[in-house]
């Protein structure tokens, strides 16, 4: 692999695992404070998708479309959490996978009902068309930099919330302790309701950033939710830290993977199957090193919850 | 005596059904599909209800038996007496190898482990480009029942299905029963327990797992043969929860449970389907409504003193 390709593959690991960190910030939150596992939340995501690009079509701006989705996505989490999830929280795990397993069977259906079946297309807006020369010869889209130049700021803002504001450190103590925060006098189930939304909302983010660059169409969540799961588990479930360095991991390694891992395995096999056992590798890769972490340090890159 | 009732009828039912309406060709395959995701669900009823371990990796034991009758097809192997074993076999490995990993875990972790192992065996289906890859590989013909075309009769193969799904049935129930079970039940309960009278769970749980892989090895058999076709999706996360949600609409409590959550749930998917093209905006909100007040499943309805 030359160079040039190495680097653009690099930032698409990145950007990818940029989108990958706004999905799992949320269900880390969710995850850690009220100990809820939510399969629900890759919908978020396709639903943020379809609001961007619904509305992006009737307004005919892609900044308004983003601007709209935002609250769409955050009222349609807050929807669910209100009819649904609410009344989860003191059910097993069990119970929650199979709610949430149901809720995903709804929207996605939903969405087709809706939008129909036929992937929607959402442009790309005119302030980040084309390309910008990494190096002589070598175009990279700057849609993809605007998208890890947002997160990276999203990822910011994160921090400044939950590390340096009061509503940010009652998530950290609720993530640690959640018991213990709720003796203390805090309403946990409004500061859940909080996360919940502002979680549901960055996921909506998500979407309607990937929605340019991916089709939009059902089931579109369900891959990022898995490695999303991937992610918290890896970064230590309710770290915020842990899910920002484990999903640039995950995003890094799964795309840089893909790329490299037919070539390396031509090293040992001949051509046509090193690249059916490159392709099939690097789709487990982060599976592996999910699976590694739970066996050997199941508390993850950054551990969050005590005894 | 009581609780043999439920189970008893259910069998009946079943096999009196080819001579009750459901002998046509189209009935008849939904009832083998019934009886062989029943029979996956049953050993998932092992694990789930009797061990507490909530597996969402369970359908890659069934593409494992389904992948092992594709492959042997591929190489002229058709016979049941080899193509049974080596896929029960193979799924039990299988099991025995991820099990291995993933009860180091427990807990949420454990759902999260599985369903890593159950995404590796889908993207591993997905790349087997010589079986077909993403787009599935059609069997050349049926499993052959000592060189004959035994399971290519509608009718014989109900009853083979039938008479599967009974043995599993009765194995996995005495299993329970025996002293294996108790541990497993101990262990769910209070672990540490266990291990304080000397017991370590962990091959116990182990040996569930691996029996719960075999059994959905075998029901993979019967579901490549049911459908003469396996592709990647037999794997797919989104069936282990079916498999799943099949395990606690019938009620944890008991194995016959899990038949007949199997039963609604095939049978309301097709149901509703006929209804409309949309049939998964009535069935979501079902499984919603059956987790949040359908507590103790069918088999909770349908006995509601018996005890666990």
């Amino acid at each position: 692999m030359s160079p040039e390709l190495l680097l653009v593959q690099a930032l698409n690991g990145l950007q990818f695992g940029i989108l990958l960190f706004l999905v799992a910030a949320g269900l880390t939150l969710v995850f850690g404070v009220m100990d809820f596992i939510n399969l629900a939340h890759g919908v978020q995501y396709m639903l943020g998708a379809y609001f961007g690009a619904s509305l992006a079509a009737a307004t005919g701006s892609f900044w308004l479309g983003l601007l709209l989705a935002l609250p769409a996505a955050l009222l349609a989490g807050l929807v669910l959490e209100f009819l649904v999830f609410r009344h989860l929280y003191d059910r097993d795990h069990l119970a929650q996978v199979l709610a949430t397993f149901g809720v995903i069977l709804f929207l996605n259906e939903g969405v087709k009902l809706v939008w129909g079946a036929a992937p929607l297309q959402m442009p790309i807006p005119a302030l980040l068309e084309g390309g910008v020369a990494l190096m002589p010869g070598l175009q990279y889209p700057i849609y993809r930099l605007g998208i890890i130049g947002a997160g990276l700021a999203t990822a910011l803002l994160l921090w400044f919330l939950v590390d340096r504001t009061r509503a940010g450190m009652l998530v950290r103590a609720g993530a640690t302790n959640p018991e213990m925060v709720s003796a203390l006098g805090v309403d946990i189930r409004r500061l859940f309701t909080l996360v919940f939304g502002f979680g549901a909302m960055l996921a909506g983010f998500a979407g309607v950033m990937a929605a340019p660059i991916l089709s939009v169409e059902p089931g579109m969540g369900d891959t990022p939710l898995i490695l999303a799961f991937v992610v918290i588990v890896i970064g230590g479930i309710g770290s915020i830290r842990g899910a920002f360095v484990a999903a640039l991991l995950v995003g890094l390694i799964d795309t840089l993977g893909r790329a490299a891992m037919p070539d390396l395995m031509r090293l040992f096999l001949a051509p046509s199957p090193a690249r059916q056992a490159g392709a099939a590798i690097a789709s487990m890769l982060v599976y592996i090193l999910m699976a590694a972490f739970l066996a050997f340090r199941p508390a993850g890159l950054f551990p969050v919850r005590t005894g | 005596m009581r609780e043999w009732v439920v189970p008893l009828v259910l069998f009946a039912g079943l096999a009196a059904a080819p001579f009750a309406g459901f002998g046509e060709g189209y009935a008849l395959t939904l009832l083998a599909r019934t009886m062989i995701l029943g029979m996956a669900a049953v050993g998932l009823a092992l694990l789930v209800g009797g061990a507490g371990l909530v597996s969402l990796g369970h359908a890659a034991t069934l593409g494992v038996g389904a992948y092992a009758v594709v492959v042997l097809d591929a190489n002229g192997i058709t016979d049941a007496t080899t193509v049974l074993p080596v896929a029960i076999a193979a799924a039990a490995l299988f099991a025995l190898a991820t099990g291995a990993i993933s009860l180091r875990t427990s807990g949420v972790h454990f759902i999260m482990i599985t369903l890593a192992f159950g995404q590796m065996a889908f993207f591993t289906a997905s790349s087997l480009a010589a079986y077909g890859g993403d787009d599935g590989y059609t069997l050349f013909s049926r499993t052959e029942v000592a060189g004959t075309r035994l399971l290519e009769d509608r009718l014989a193969f109900h009853y083979v299905c039938l008479g599967l799904l009974g043995l599993t049935y009765l194995f996995c129930r005495a299993a329970l029963a025996a002293r294996f079970g108790r541990v497993l039940r101990a262990a769910r309960e209070n672990a540490l327990r266990v291990r304080a009278v000397g017991l370590d769970p962990y091959p116990y749980r182990l040996l569930a797992y691996v029996l719960a892989g075999a059994i959905g090895g075998l029901a993979g058999v019967l579901l490549a043969n049911a459908a003469e076709f396996v592709a990647p999706s037999y794997l797919s996360w989104q069936r282990s929860g079916e498999l799943l949600f099949m395990v606690i609409l019938g009620g944890l409590g008991s194995l016959h449970g899990a038949i007949l959550g199997a039963l609604a749930y095939v049978l309301l998917e097709e149901w509703l389907s006929h209804l409309t093209e949309h049939w998964r905006m009535i069935f979501g909100p079902l499984l919603i409504l059956s987790v949040l007040f359908f507590r103790g499943g069918l088999a909770g309805l349908l006995a509601p003193r018996q005890r666990r």
